[in-house]
């Protein structure tokens, strides 16, 4: 039996409701068997300083990321992951982080390649979980582990690969970095550290919507109306377009990927995870430099 | 002589760190990690209220800023990072510690490889040491030009 959906009036608003849960919600229902909740931060130690009572801990780095290959881990160490964490193929799934769900973002898009059915995000994540002074522990829950089917990774629906990428000139891009990056002034955003791509700009033709806009400033989702103004009026997309977003290891455009596809109710987004570490050191791609989006190239481009 | 050719040339302070981590399972190491989180020292009035005297760290990805000095050859480390980025509090803290008190020449001779072996590959993941190396790198450059 799956866990109902919170009826919290502003998720009602987006198109898929039931991909939202309040701090409220979640307070109350903590204590359900049905449901796992999953901390997932870019600090590896922020969990343990204090986390959500009974939540588990998953690092985007040492747990979804292939330790040798640049790529996500398979479908046989998804399953030992999710079973050593007591989560089972028809678990209620309740992910939050730091950083208005940034991390959280990415690790649930990295649930939907192996097509976990029922994965949430808490809706402020875990600065406002903090913010309301609801209780924190460090200690840690102890869950039976289950068998969790073993259930081959689908990148088709929702990722995209550099080819992908060079296929779909014409179509809508998302960059979803940081101004500065976007125009080539920066690889890396504002607070990071300058690595890993050998050219700085942008993808042809990619309007730049950096991933923040779309959170308040207490971490939660703005409202449908606002990301309408957002992602339609003012970058132009329309929820029957076929969008790939990127940012520069894919984390970011997770966010954006989530609020496009199970906000706005986009059936045809997917996340380029290569993103700029990958295109910004691709031999021969095209590249465009500046604040403006530039020109569609001509197609066919083979790189 | 034995263990990792490394620590041949660590300062005694640098060595009982690097074994306080290696002795322990890697989770606990975690935890060691944010025990020293826990026990970075509050920065003195003169940089506490001078924060632009700091240098801020790049390779970490939370803000973190570092001094360091070594006025009549003994050194000193100070580091602001916050609360919210346990792991970058925790390599300054480590940091801190291990070089605080050294004479200066000893601090110069640290390896650069210092944070790869503490063990903390599999606890932490190789890019977020990066943080760490770069946090010793400015600090040795500092001491350098002191």
């Amino acid at each position: 039996m799956s866990t109902h959906t919170d009826p919290t009036p502003k998720f009602r608003e987006y198109a898929h409701p039931e991909r939202l849960v309040s701090t409220e919600w979640l307070a109350e229902h903590l204590n359900d068997s049905s449901l796992v909740v999953v901390e997932s931060d870019e600090d590896v130690l922020l969990y343990e300083t204090g986390h959500i009572p009974g939540a588990v801990k998953v690092d985007w780095h040492l747990d979804l990321n292939d330790p040798v290959t640049r790529d996500y881990i398979d479908g046989e160490a998804f399953a030992r992951l999710l079973g050593r964490l007591g989560i089972g193929r028809d678990t209620t799934v309740v992910i939050y982080g730091d950083k208005s769900n940034w991390w959280a973002a990415y690790a649930l898009w990295v649930f939907t390649l192996f097509g976990h059915d029922d994965v949430r995000l808490l809706d402020g994540g875990r600065a406002k979980w903090i913010a309301e002074d609801r209780p924190l522990t460090t200690d840690l829950p102890e869950r039976a582990p289950v068998d969790y089917p073993v259930v081959q990774r689908d990148d088709s629906a929702v990722r995209a690969f550099r080819e992908d990428v060079l296929a779909h000139f014409g179509h809508p891009l998302i960059d979803v970095r940081s101004p500065l990056e976007y125009s080539g002034e920066r690889t890396t955003a504002p607070e990071y550290p300058e690595e890993s791509a050998l050219r700085a700009g942008h993808i042809p033709s990619a309007q730049n919507v950096p991933w923040g806009k779309a959170a308040a400033e207490d971490g939660t989702f703005r409202s449908r109306q606002e990301l309408e103004a957002l992602y339609q009026d003012q970058a132009g997309l329309s929820p029957d377009d076929d969008v790939i977003a990127y940012c520069r290891i894919g984390e970011r455009s997770s966010h954006t990927w989530f609020v496009l596809t199970h906000l706005l109710g986009y059936d045809r987004v997917r996340n380029y995870d290569g993103s700029w570490t990958e295109w910004g050191s691709s031999v021969r791609v095209p590249i465009v430099k500046g604040a403006e989006p530039g020109e569609v190239p001509a197609v066919p481009v083979s790189a | 002589m034995s263990g990792p050719a490394a620590s041949t040339a660590l300062p005694a302070s640098l060595q009982e760190i690097q074994e306080e981590f290696l002795a322990l399972e890697t989770r606990d190491r975690l935890l060691l990690l944010l025990d020293y989180a826990n026990d970075l020292p509050e920065l003195p009035a003169r940089y506490g209220e001078h924060p632009e005297r700091l240098e801020r760290v790049t390779e970490c990805q939370a803000p973190v800023f570092v001094a360091a000095e070594a006025p009549e050859g003994v050194v000193h480390v100070y580091a602001q990072a916050p609360a919210e980025a346990p792991t970058t509090r925790g390599f300054a803290s480590v940091l801190v510690h291990g070089l605080g008190g050294l004479a200066l020449e000893e601090a110069l001779a640290v390896p650069d490889d210092f944070p790869n072996t503490l063990g903390l590959d599999a606890a932490v993941s190789p890019l977020r040491l990066r943080g760490m190396s770069g946090l010793l790198g400015r600090i040795k450059r500092q001491l350098r030009a002191a």
